[in-house]
Order: C-alpha cells, then structure tokens, then sequence
C-alpha cells in the first residue's frame, strides 16, 4: 500500500519534470549528438566517416587559430582584473562607509544597462579624435590598434565588477564573525585577518567567480560585435565571429568540429571547477 | 607627570583618528569610481537632448567616417559635451512621431523577450519542483547536465540551434529565438536552489492534510519562492533585453532583428536620433534595477557556488 503511494508520487514529480525534459532534449542535447556526428563524417550527404579529419581542418584553420588566440588571450587579461578589482571592492564595502548602499547600486548598474545603448559613448571615448586622446595626449585609433582588445577590458570590467562583487560580498559576509573576532583579540591585524581568515573562507566563491567571468568573458564577442562590426581589427577577431562567419557558409563540418571543440574546453573548466570545490569544502568541514 | 594611562588615550585617539582618514579617502576614492561608472548612462542620457545639429558638430568626426557630405557642418574633432547648449527633445519627437524603424525594432525586441520570460519562468518552475521532490540519483545526473548545458556559451550551443531551427523550418521565424529561449536550463537551475531551501517538513505537513502536489506546489511551494521568481525573471530579462548572437544567426531577415542589434548599424546620417533612441532602450531595464534592486542582488547571490 505505501509502496505504491510512494511509486505514484515519484511518477508524480517526474511529470513536473518532463516539459523541461522535452526542451532540453529536443532543442540542446539531440541536436547536439548530430553535431557530434557531423563533425565524423565527411558531409551531410554522403556520412563517410572520416575521423578526427574535421577537427585537424578547424584546429590547422588559420582564422580560427586567431579566433582562439584572441579569445584566449582576452580571457587572460581581463578575467584575473575582473576577479582582483570585484574582490578589492567588495572589501572596501565591508567598512564602515556612508552611503554604501548607493555604492553598491552604482557599480551594479551597468549589468543592467543595454550593451547597445552604450557602445555610442564608449567608442566617442576611444575614436582618434576621441576623448581620451584629447585627455592624454595621444593619438590612437584605439579599436583599430594593437590596443583593441584594451578597450573591450574596460568595458567587460565595467559591466562585470558588480556581479562579481555582489557574489564576494555574499561569501564574506558569511566568514564567522567570531572566528574574526578571536583572532584580532589574539593580535592578528586586519591585513592578517584578511589573508590568513577571510581569504581562506572564501576560496570557492574565488574559483566561482573565476570561472563564471571565464565564460562571461566568451560573451564578450556582443560588445565587440556591437563596437567594431562584423569585420573588426584582427585583434579582436573572436570564436564567435568565426562561427558566425562559419554559419554563412554553411560548412557543418567546420562548425560542428569547432562547436564540439568548445564544449570540450568548457567541460573541462567546469570539471575543475567541481573538483576543487568538492576538496576545498572537505578542507573546511576539518 | 604622565601616566601609562594617558599614553594609552593618546595612542589610542591618534588610531582613531588615523582611522577616520582612512574611511574618508575611501569614501572619496569609491565616490570617484562610481562617477566613473555612471558617466556612459549620463551622457548618454544628457546628449539625447541635443539637437541634431549640435550633435553632428561634436560627434561627426566619428561616425562620417565613410561618406562626408550633405549638409550638416562636421567638426574636425570630437567634444564630449555633458550638457547641451540648447536643451530640446526634438530627437525624442523623431524616434516616436517619425522614424517608425526604431520603434518597430523596439517591439521585436518586447516581442522576443516577454514570451521567454513568462515561459521559461513556467517551465522552469514545474521542473524545478520536480527536481527538489523525490531526490534520486537519477534526478541529480539530469540536474548536473542542465548545470553543464546552462554553462556553455553561444559558440556551442548555438549550432544544435541552428540545426533543431533548420530541421523544425523556423529559421528566419520568433519560434528561432523563442523556443531555445523558453527551454534554456538556466531559470530550472536557479529556482530549484530556491525550491530546495523550503523545508521538506512544510510539504509533508501539506500532504498529511491531504493536499496532492499540484496543490502543494502552486499554494506551496511557489508562493514560498515568489522572490526566487522575481529575481531569475530579471535576470532572464536582462539576458534576452540584450540579445546579439541568437538573432545574428538564426535571423537572416534584419527586419525582425530586436533593438539591440539594430542600434549599431545607425548609420551616419541618423546619428543624432541613436542617443535617444539608446535612452528608450535603457529605460525599462533601469527601471526594473531600480525598483527590483534586492531581487537581483538575491537572484545573483543564489548563483554563488554552483551546487549549493
């Protein structure tokens, strides 16, 4: 009798469950496995499995060579700064300040505000005869220099310093109070308290917030799209503008090859992200 | 004479005074830094009550780059100007009276969006309750793949899209945006951290009255997580409110194209309209900030350690 109330109720949940379910089969997961097998094959036509040929093609393409570099080499520069910057402001929000509230709503703002809606002053800003050549004195067609990539860390900084400050925020605010307390009491100074205590406490929200800024920073192609076009400098020449360029001319094998190249990355990131997490929290619970 | 004690006070008041400066510096520094984060909002607001005259002499150096001409008069150099000479909502007047192209693309972009919020959010919400009832491991594998699909950018999940879309013919249609919007495993994810923080005690004292879980979780379970709702609705909207990648591939007609990709192709000539017309679209975004501030921070709280 109750086991079969508990059967019921079991079906029960997986029925809440199942137009999700439906979806994400329909619309990621089955598709995604004809990706798999396109990138095997050697057209959609003939489906003459030709091995890891694909893959040796996108991975030798010169374009998308750059497109990784690029996208690499952004993520590399402007992840570690959006990290640092959120977390150094999400501490100076711990003290004792006026108004700390209407801070916090200022530096979160821009993740509200539309990418389109400000691209118009930014590239104002960094236009050769833009504002910030005229305030130090250079000239520099910023997007369409070596320093392209310099302006899109601005911006993704801009827009992502409040989301990685609100989630340090969080996580220091939930370091114990007394633990702090006991250790200034003992004559550790605030420096200490930071590095030895609080740093400690809250090294999975850093790796959080790494990796989440990682796969914001594989957005920033919007920003950049939204400022330089389809066709912008070489440096800032992105995955998804290859893929873009890709889906024009209809190649699947590439874009397969390319998209299941991707995920393998993101997999990964995601892997070490769970794993560590898993030992960083056992390292606390002792 | 000086006692210890004295020494101790004056030690003492010097580090508070030392204190006092420092929080002061502080304050000044993050004032300085919001001022700086604020400007593109603020100038972006005060230009659109230029006229366009004034906006073509102070900004035409950048945007005529290719073809000069006409008569508009073009300055040689760029003037950031924060408060216009003559304040006028002639441009406003424009993008709403006259130049029905932008307002089209602004109810594309209305179009795509509410549907993706309030289906998502429904979707979701049955999901997420299925999720936090009966535990399994089975329900924990699917709940990580949802973890890992919501994770992948567009450069992956865009080409199964592309295919679904082709295979489906609804390339070139909403349902292109929409239906990978509304199935996108993001709002289950975060609003079954919410469900499972409801106490399983509260559901099964329903159920021993004789509630069934459709009761229980519409008179429940999701008036318990109205803020978890609120919070992914905005989140959800602001990620869609700013789509570029989805309708660059999956909508070839720009005709359907929302605002967010079409207000970077203003070409030179409607210049003076593209400050106002970036005003519009802000507007109801910062709105929802304003009033739904606690819900965001709430919402991207929820978000921090993935597993929770």
């Amino acid at each position: 009798m109750k086991s079969t109330r508990r059967k019921r109720d079991k079906i029960r949940s997986w029925l809440f469950i199942a137009p999700s379910l439906a979806g994400v089969l329909t619309f990621f997961v089955a598709p995604f496995l004809v990706v798999i097998y396109y990138s095997l094959v050697n057209n959609p036509v003939q489906h003459k499995f030709v091995g890891l040929t694909n893959y040796v093609r996108v991975a030798t393409n010169e374009a998308h060579q750059l497109a990784m570099f690029n996208t690499a080499r952004f993520s590399f520069a402007a992840v570690p700064l959006a990290v640092v910057l959120a977390l150094i402001a999400a501490v100076m929000m711990e003290s004792a300040i006026p108004a700390r509230s209407f801070f916090r709503s200022c530096l979160l703002s821009p993740m509200m505000v539309p990418v389109a809606s400000i691209v118009l002053i930014w590239q104002v800003l960094f236009h050769h005869n833009g504002l910030v050549n005229g305030l130090f004195g250079i000239h520099l067609d910023w997007l369409k220099s070596e320093h392209a990539q310099f302006v899109i860390v601005l911006l993704f900084i801009w827009k992502n310093l409040g989301y990685n400050m609100i989630l340090f925020m969080a996580a220091l605010s939930s370091v114990p109070k007394d633990l702090i307390e006991v250790s200034r009491i003992e004559g550790a100074g605030r420096i200490q308290v930071f590095f030895r205590i609080k740093l400690r406490y809250i090294s999975a929200t850093i790796l959080f917030v790494t990796i989440m800024s990682v796969l914001n920073s594989f957005k920033v192609f919007r920003e950049t799209y939204l400022m330089t076009g389809e066709y912008p400098y070489d440096s800032l020449y992105l995955l998804q503008h290859y893929m873009n360029n890709t889906f024009v001319s209809l190649d699947y094998q590439k874009l397969s090859s390319a998209a299941v190249l991707m995920s393998i990355v993101i997999i990964v990131l995601v892997g070490i992200m769970f794993i560590t997490e898993d030992r960083f929290g056992r390292d606390l619970d002792d | 004479m000086k006692t210890f004690e004295d020494a101790k006070r004056q030690e003492k008041e010097r580090h508070l005074k030392r204190q006092k400066i420092a929080r002061i510096m502080l304050t000044v520094f993050l004032a300085l830094t919001c001022f700086l984060f604020l400007i593109p909002v603020i100038f972006t607001v005060t230009n659109s009550f230029m006229s366009s005259s004034e906006i073509s002499a102070n900004y035409g150096a950048v945007f005529a780059t290719t073809r000069t001409g006409g008569k508009v008069y073009i300055g040689k150099t760029v003037n950031l100007k924060f408060i216009p000479d003559f304040v006028t909502g002639s441009q406003y007047m424009t993008v709403l009276l006259r130049s029905p192209a932008y307002l089209l693309k602004f109810w594309n972009s209305v179009i795509y969006v509410v549907p993706i919020v309030v289906f998502q959010l429904l979707i979701a919400s049955l999901a997420s309750y299925g999720f936090s009832r009966e535990r399994s491991t089975v329900k924990e594998v699917i709940f990580f793949a949802y973890i890992i699909l919501m994770l992948m950018p567009y450069q992956v999940t865009l080409v199964p899209n592309f295919l679904v879309s082709r295979a489906l013919h609804l390339v070139n249609t909403q349902w292109a945006i929409w239906l990978p919007g509304i199935f996108s495993p993001f709002a289950v994810f975060l609003l079954t951290k919410f469900m499972r923080r409801i106490p399983t005690g509260v559901l099964e004292a329903a159920k021993i009255d004789g509630a069934g879980e459709w009761q229980i979780f519409t008179k429940i379970a999701l008036p318990l997580c109205k803020g978890g709702v609120y919070s992914i609705a905005i989140l959800i909207f602001i990620d869609y409110w700013n789509m570029v990648e989805q309708p660059l591939v999956l909508l070839s007609d720009e005709q359907m194209h929302p605002l967010s990709v079409f207000l970077s192709k203003i070409n030179s000539q409607e210049i003076s309209l593209a400050f106002a017309v970036a005003v519009i679209y802000m507007i109801l975004p910062l709105l929802i900030f304003l009033y739904g501030e606690e819900y965001l921070v709430e919402g991207i709280t929820y978000q921090g350690g993935i597993k929770g």
